[in-house]
């Protein structure tokens, strides 16, 4: 036992050592490795299909190359340019919009001094969060619809009836909406986790010098949080190209398809629809290398400013 | 001074109703699709197809629902989304504890390089496309094995589990050694006993993720019988939209419309979820936090 704990503090020893030593380690690893191997590294065999003409049935080595002309191809096409579009439109609004949504509410949380009144709300706020992107798309639909429960109020103010899903500004509106119903609860528990690192007596002294409680909020917690806030919009920033692909296909319909499809939709038709894998792969590689791209600068600037980021 | 006193006081209260009554309303609109949807679930097809259902079921029925639960289909997408969903959080829980516990020990050769590749992979992804061929070639289309294996494991969620196994003393794990324990038996009667809140945590992730997926049904199933809940319902509702344009006209008499039937499913689904939402809440809640610790 005495020579094991001197092996381990030792830096450097042999591969043989090391597995004589450690092979249950190995073993364990194995399937998990093997995981690695084919579903992640796997696929990357696949993109290059991306450079070939593929054919299902040649197979993905035997298909012809082509270089680059899958790439000539679709930055030609329309489709794809409405659809990169799209995915920043939808992604910048639900920043500029969503973003603040979550602050809000974790300050707004914080300021509820009756506990039970807290922690039942924020059962209530996190719901959302747990529900399947189906579920929230048949929801969304029916309140939004003609005869739906919005209309139902507009009605009765007088109004006419609003076409919600169908009118391509409003449907960008609802898509908002229901990203922000959606996430603002649950995104708030960083926010919430990062005021309560805040120290009490910075309240009581404010409060001994008589400072108001809204002035405490915006004089003390929002700086308080600021490092938090922003390493969250660097990280959202790294985000902007890529977009999920349930939310704008649950909410889409064929009516507002112009400002509806999205890079992760146009994916889906082009690919899996029509069966044009070439391309599709293609759109997915030029997402992928950008967002790449995107991430590993938002994880530097975020280290920058002198906090973790994701690795 | 006293003065002073009370008009603070008073901009106090002021202050808590504001933000008490927004914290309400906020809250109410994260439960009224609920009401409003259970409010046409039970309303008759005429009030809901002309658009006077709002809080309460106008023209109360159950025939929706009578129509849902004597959906063969819905049973068996439901009890097999159950058992998919217990399978593939079983596995998945045992393999990121077999890759996670490894990696977490500082001893093991090449730790640092298996992690590196490992963390390639949440920055690039091959996409969509290549892992519908790779599934495709693998010939796993229309089995259960596709809705498991490509997303068994879930790095973020690993790595989680290896911080907290970083985290534990190494003196837990000398002691076992020196009572002659092996890796295994450290892993097994040391570490994971240590462990359960997070195993907990990680363990729902992994449900809720494979409940609430429909994504990958949707690229890789196409047998009927193997329609997990999420996606029979997407059909469900998907149905329903393009049955309410035809009924649109001649339907204002019947008591069922697809509306409400699509209503009826949509509680349907949701009900599981709302059954063991205050433990899910409360160990998600926990795993958030220690998201968020990380950055």
């Amino acid at each position: 036992m005495n020579t094991q704990t001197k092996v381990r503090h030792r830096k450097k020893i042999s591969i043989r050592k090391a597995l004589s030593r450690d092979w249950q380690l190995y073993v364990m690893l194995i399937l998990p490795i093997a995981f690695y191997i084919i579903f992640m590294y796997g696929p990357m065999y696949g993109v290059i299909i991306a450079f070939k003409d593929y054919n299902i049935f040649a197979g993905i080595a035997k298909s012809e190359w082509v270089g680059f002309d899958v790439f000539r191809e679709i930055f030609k096409m329309p489709e794809f340019y409405r659809a990169l579009r799209n995915t920043l439109t939808l992604n910048l609004l639900g920043l500029i919009l969503g973003f603040p949504a979550p602050i809000l509410l974790a300050v707004m949380l914080n300021e509820v001094r009756n506990s039970a009144f807290k922690r039942v709300s924020q059962s209530i706020l996190y719901l959302p969060h747990f529900l399947s992107w189906v579920i929230i798309g048949g929801l969304a639909t029916q309140i939004f619809a003609p005869q739906g429960i919005i209309n139902y109020i507009i009605k009765s103010f007088g109004g006419g009836e609003v076409q919600f899903l169908s009118n391509k500004p409003l449907w960008i509106a609802v898509y908002q909406i229901v990203g922000i119903w959606h996430g603002m609860g649950w995104n708030a528990i960083i926010y919430l986790a990062a005021i309560t690192g805040i120290s009490g007596d910075i309240y009581e002294a404010a409060e001994l010098d008589g400072c108001s409680r809204v002035k405490m909020i915006y004089k003390i917690t929002i700086p308080s949080i600021m490092p938090t806030i922003v390493i969250m919009l660097v990280i959202n920033l790294g985000k902007i190209i890529s977009i999920a692909f349930d939310p704008p296909y649950v909410l889409g319909n064929s009516l507002v398809e112009d400002v509806s499809d999205v890079i992760s939709t146009f994916v889906y038709r082009v690919g899996l629809k029509s069966a044009d894998y070439s391309t599709a792969t293609a759109v997915g590689l030029f997402q992928s290398i950008v967002s790449t791209v995107l991430i590993i600068v938002s994880n530097i600037v975020a280290k920058a400013l002198g906090e973790e980021g994701l690795w | 001074m006293n003065k002073n006193k009370i008009k603070r006081s008073l901009g106090e209260r002021t202050f808590t109703v504001v933000n008490t009554t927004l914290i309400i309303l906020v809250c109410f609109t994260c439960l009224f699709p609920f009401i409003y949807e259970l409010a046409i679930s039970f309303s008759s097809g005429a009030a809901v197809m002309s658009g006077k259902v709002s809080l309460y079921p106008i023209g109360f029925q159950t025939e929706a629902y009578k129509k849902v639960f004597q959906n063969i289909s819905m049973w068996r997408s439901l009890v097999f989304t159950i058992v998919l969903t217990v399978v593939y959080t079983l596995l998945s829980l045992t393999l990121t504890i077999l890759c996670a516990y490894p990696l977490s020990r500082k001893r093991l050769y090449g730790g640092k390089w298996i992690m590196m590749l490992i963390t390639v992979t949440m920055y690039f992804h091959a996409g969509t496309i290549p892992t519908y061929l790779l599934v495709y070639n693998l010939g796993l289309i229309d089995k259960v094995w596709a809705l498991i294996l490509p997303c068994v494991l879930n790095t973020f969620n690993m790595i989680m589990m290896r911080t907290f196994f970083k985290s534990v003393p190494a003196e837990l794990e000398e002691a076992a050694m020196i009572d002659g324990c092996n890796d295994f038996q450290v892993l097994w009667n040391v570490m994971l006993p240590v462990s359960k809140p997070i195993l907990a945590t990680i363990a729902l992730f992994y449900a809720v993720q494979r409940w609430n997926s429909f994504a990958d049904a949707l690229y890789y199933i196409n047998e009927p019988k193997l329609y997990p809940l999420q996606l029979k319902l997407q059909q469900i509702i998907q149905q329903g939209q393009a049955d309410n344009m035809m009924s649109d006209i001649n339907s204002q008499l019947d008591v069922v419309v697809p509306k409400t039937v699509q209503a009826a499913s949509i509680i349907f689904a949701t009900v599981p979820i709302l059954l063991v939402y205050p433990k899910l809440q409360k160990y998600f809640v926990k795993g958030a936090m220690i998201g968020a610790v990380k950055g």
